[in-house]
């Protein structure tokens, strides 16, 4: 065996990405908002030794104000994909193990929440609760289950058309047993890779609403926020508070989609050969 | 033929009324939220007003919204008005909705139609280069630019477009879909195109990824089928069993998939018309949320949701077209 | 007939392997096909029979040369006398080679069975098939119809067509009869029997020994991705004594109306092959040289034979 067992490289890829990805988050929270302010001296400058990113045009770092609003754009996206996650496993097994009339059910509510474009549901959302972090938080997590849920869902039902788990019900065992025995062991790593996949998305929605002015307030350093300002200073030539912070956030997605890419080939190998 | 006929008839029926009853739950769940909200609407547009307003016509102002009745009245009385085609006044336009929504729609359709023929053919074009290169250096490269495209935010990928398209090679305007200070109507087509090019572009790299990779998928299921191991066998090379058997099993899915993918159209074009200053119902339903214009907030869900469902409608009558003969492949 | 001493088709130690992701995502090669040897004349039935998951299949897909990508292939054909190289492959594949697939799956869900009869060639060779079709009490409206409407036995003989139609010489037929009545099954081997009656070659893939036996002129006994026994069919009739291979003679005693004996063991995964003899795990007759190096292949009795010990 010449070659690198994948497996074990994936592992290694996929710690070194979360360790990256750990230290960004934790130094945008090191960042203290004060020391994102700026002054007018310092305004408007291209990127320099000093100022890698620049600053903008109230003279304030661009660079930290970039890792602050990644970490932040890590919060709401972590804990919109966890909530999303949850509710999709819940939603999955109802739907699988429950009765035809709560699958349609299911159903019929997957596709109303799929008839509505996710930038307006969380745009109401949003606006329902106050434009802030809470709604931006809720909206993107009423959005996000639904894929997840039909894939959960999926899975049940085939694992409950498994032998073994129709030789479990012939042997009295309740479907509660069954349930936390059989079924669970193998959606803890669906729930995973969905709950990591879904990551990305969830940063994505987040920045877009941000930009739209219905997430975080307008001081608050977000990569959305950054950017609708940029877009005030475009046509007098202010690139780099458009390009860098952008270009940051496309990379921390990749990063992110990496990791789930990783965590695949780790926790279900068979679909990794895909 | 009979037998399609009356199927497509049968899904026609069942999802119409599954659409009726999308419809009216988007309606309740979207009126509770904007109900919900703590922004004030008679607030809003008395702010805008921005004469000083006497408690008389405050309370006047207050009666027409209907303030102080239950909120399920409330519903009530807008749902009948909704149905008699009535959606209010937009208190940010000063207009009619069902006006604004018409003329917004006409904007943003154009912008929507160019942007879905371009990703689409360019998708289906890059997904058959894939899956004939499957796993080659052409495949990889395109799978990698997917892969980064589906990385990138729409409105992020429109600054960077504006930036070097408009500000720095000056040839493309910056926003507005017509030129200030020109009338309407006196508009030329040439002008209009000149202001759509970029948001299309920004609007058909956005969904250039996903119809590109399913259509790289599929191909790469026919061309792992048995009957095109029977068509080589049989002394078909590779550009034949694309032409002859690729295509025609790979057309219909693809298709089916752009209509099912209206709803991420529509969240694109609400990015992209706010970088772009395009005047469509994207643009219109944030300033509506900012503003807190509630019925063309209202109206704008509703209509988005109606656009949603007809395309999945239309996905479904597509699939319901080839259902037979695709079950047998499915299976296989 | 001097032209039976010249053989249609030669196989020597023909082997096919696959690199494949094993579930701990290491790499490995399963050797599917190995050392095989197969000699064809004009005017016979060879039938392959062994046990399905043999990788008999895969031997049609070597000689057409359509194997995947991640296979590849060691040993010599020839053709005619003539090395069997891909280029030549591409030219004979559907004009003088043909294969005559197993079911309806191998014709395209959303086109219409005559035009894919036609095949791509030009020009369109449609007034032989609807010739052919007719011949074949094929109703005039058939070519109008999509592969989920016809009938098993329409499917068969609409296959059995795209091979009369190039006039190929050699025809693979791969499981033709699976999941056909006894009459179907029998009206598709008497088309095979009628195209080697009129000079050409076929070679019978199948799983079904019983039939092989009946139709076939010579069996080849597949075991674990190579032949071990190559027999006239009578002596397959004649009974375990007739046999050369330990494994035929198993065969023999396994079928329902010989006393239904199973076989112990299994056969050995393609990825995890004996080194000596493919059999020597499960043979009651081995020894030390069995299990250390494979048999060559040795003739007896007018037939063929990769045993040590075989009589």
């Amino acid at each position: 065996m010449k070659k690198h067992n994948r497996r074990t490289r994936a592992l290694l890829l996929a710690l070194l990405t979360a360790a990256l990805l750990l230290t960004i988050y934790l130094l945008g929270h090191l960042i203290q908002e004060n020391a994102v302010t700026g002054s007018f001296l310092t305004a408007r400058q291209p990127p320099s030794f000093a100022h890698p990113f620049g600053t903008d045009a109230l003279g304030r770092d661009l660079l930290l104000r970039t890792v602050k609003g990644l970490s932040v754009s890590m919060t709401v996206g972590s804990a919109a994909s966890v909530i999303s996650a949850v509710i999709a496993v819940f939603v999955g097994i109802a739907s699988a193990i429950g009765s035809r009339w709560v699958d349609s059910l299911i159903n019929w509510v997957i596709d109303l929440v799929m008839g509505v474009p996710h930038t307006i549901l969380i745009i109401l959302i949003s606006f329902a609760l106050g434009r802030g972090l809470k709604g931006l938080l809720i909206g993107i997590a009423a959005t996000h289950w639904c894929s997840l849920a039909r894939l959960i869902r999926g899975e049940v039902l085939q694992l409950r058309s498994q032998q073994y788990v129709a030789v479990s019900r012939k042997l009295g065992k309740s479907s509660g047993w069954i349930l936390i025995h059989h079924l669970l062991p193998h959606l803890v790593p669906q729930f995973f890779v969905g709950l990591v996949l879904m990551f990305p998305h969830a940063i994505l929605h987040e920045a877009s609403i941000s930009f739209l002015g219905f997430g975080l307030p307008p001081e608050q350093s977000a990569i959305g926020i950054i950017l609708s300002e940029s877009m005030r200073y475009l046509s007098i030539g202010m690139w780099w508070s458009a390009v860098l912070p952008g270009a940051t956030l496309v990379l921390i997605v990749l990063l992110i989609d990496r990791l789930g890419e990783h965590l695949r080939t780790i926790l279900d190998p068979s679909s990794a050969q895909e | 033929m009979k037998g399609t006929f009356g199927r497509l008839v049968r899904i026609f029926l069942s999802y119409g009324v599954r659409i009726l009853s999308l419809l009216l739950a988007v309606s309740i769940i979207a009126f509770v939220l904007v109900s919900a909200s703590p922004i004030d609407p008679v607030q809003q547009y008395l702010i805008r007003l921005g004469t000083t307003v006497s408690p008389e016509q405050r309370t006047e102002i207050e009666a027409y919204w209907g303030v102080h009745q239950p909120p399920v009245q409330r519903y009530l009385h807008w749902l009948s008005e909704l149905l008699k085609g009535n959606l209010g006044e937009s208190s940010l336009y000063r207009r009619p909705v069902s006006d604004l929504i018409r003329e917004r729609f006409l904007n943003s359709l154009t912008l929507m139609l160019c942007a879905w023929a371009l990703s689409g053919v360019i998708g289906f074009f890059g997904g058959c280069v894939m899956g004939m290169c499957r796993d080659r250096l052409p495949d990889r490269i395109l799978k990698r630019i997917c892969y980064i495209l589906s990385s990138v935010p729409t409105f992020w990928l429109g600054l960077i477009f504006l930036l070097v398209f408009s500000v720095r090679l000056k040839w493309f305007p910056i926003g507005f879909s017509s030129p200030v200070g020109v009338l309407s109507e006196s508009v030329t087509l040439w002008q209009k195109t000149h202001h759509l090019i970029l948001p299309a572009l920004t609007l058909s790299l956005m969904s250039f990824s996903n119809i590109a990779l399913h259509t790289r998928q599929k191909l790469i299921d026919v061309l792992n089928s048995e009957y095109v191991l029977f068509a080589r066998a049989r002394g078909e090379n590779d550009w034949t069993i694309l032409r002859r058997h690729g295509l025609r099993n790979i057309l219909f899915p693809a298709l089916t998939l752009q209509f099912a993918s209206f709803a991420e159209l529509f969240g694109g074009s609400v990015m992209a018309e706010n970088v772009f200053s395009y005047p469509g119902l994207g643009s219109a339903v944030s300033a509506a949320g900012l503003n807190g214009d509630l019925p063309l907030l209202l109206g704008i869900t509703l209509f988005s949701t109606l656009f949603v469902c007809v395309g999945n409608l239309i996905a479904n009558l597509l699939y319901g077209v080839i259902d037979p003969r695709v079950r047998e492949v499915g299976e296989s | 007939m001097e032209q039976k001493n010249q053989p249609l088709l030669e196989i020597r130690d023909l082997s096919v392997s696959f690199r494949m992701y094993d579930h701990g995502l290491e790499q490995t090669d399963l050797k599917v096909i190995s050392h095989l040897h197969l000699t064809v004349f004009p005017g016979e039935i060879v039938a392959i029979a062994g046990s399905s998951g043999s990788g008999k299949s895969l031997l049609a897909s070597a000689i057409l040369g359509i194997l995947p990508r991640n296979a590849t292939l060691r040993g010599h054909m020839r053709y005619r006398g003539e090395a069997l190289t891909p280029q030549r492959q591409k030219q004979l594949r559907g004009t003088e080679l043909a294969l005559v697939p197993q079911s309806v799956a191998y014709f395209d869900p959303l086109m219409k069975v005559g035009a894919q009869a036609d095949g791509h060639r030009r020009p369109k060779p449609t007034e032989r098939r609807r010739q052919l079709f007719s011949r074949f009490g094929l109703p005039d409206k058939t070519e109008q119809l999509y592969p989920y409407q016809l009938s098993g036995g329409m499917a068969r003989r609409i296959l059995v067509s795209t091979a009369l139609l190039p006039g190929a010489q050699l025809i693979l037929a791969d499981e033709p009869t699976p999941g056909m009545s006894l009459d179907q099954a029998l009206e598709a081997l008497r088309m095979f029997r009628e195209m080697a009656d009129a000079g050409k070659a076929v070679i019978l893939i199948t799983h079904d020994i019983d039939l092989a036996f009946e139709f076939a002129d010579r069996v080849a006994v597949f075991y674990a991705g190579t032949t071990v026994e190559i027999a006239p069919a009578s002596d397959f009739k004649a009974g375990p004594d007739a046999l050369r291979h330990p494994y035929s003679k198993a065969l023999w005693h396994a079928l329902p109306q010989n006393g239904f004996q199973p076989i112990e063991g299994f056969q050995p995964y393609a990825g995890n092959l004996p080194q000596g003899c493919l059999f020597a795990p499960r043979c009651p007759c081995k020894t030390a040289e069995c299990e250390s190096k494979i048999p060559p292949i040795r003739k007896i009795r007018g037939g063929e034979v990769r045993c040590y010990h075989g009589t």
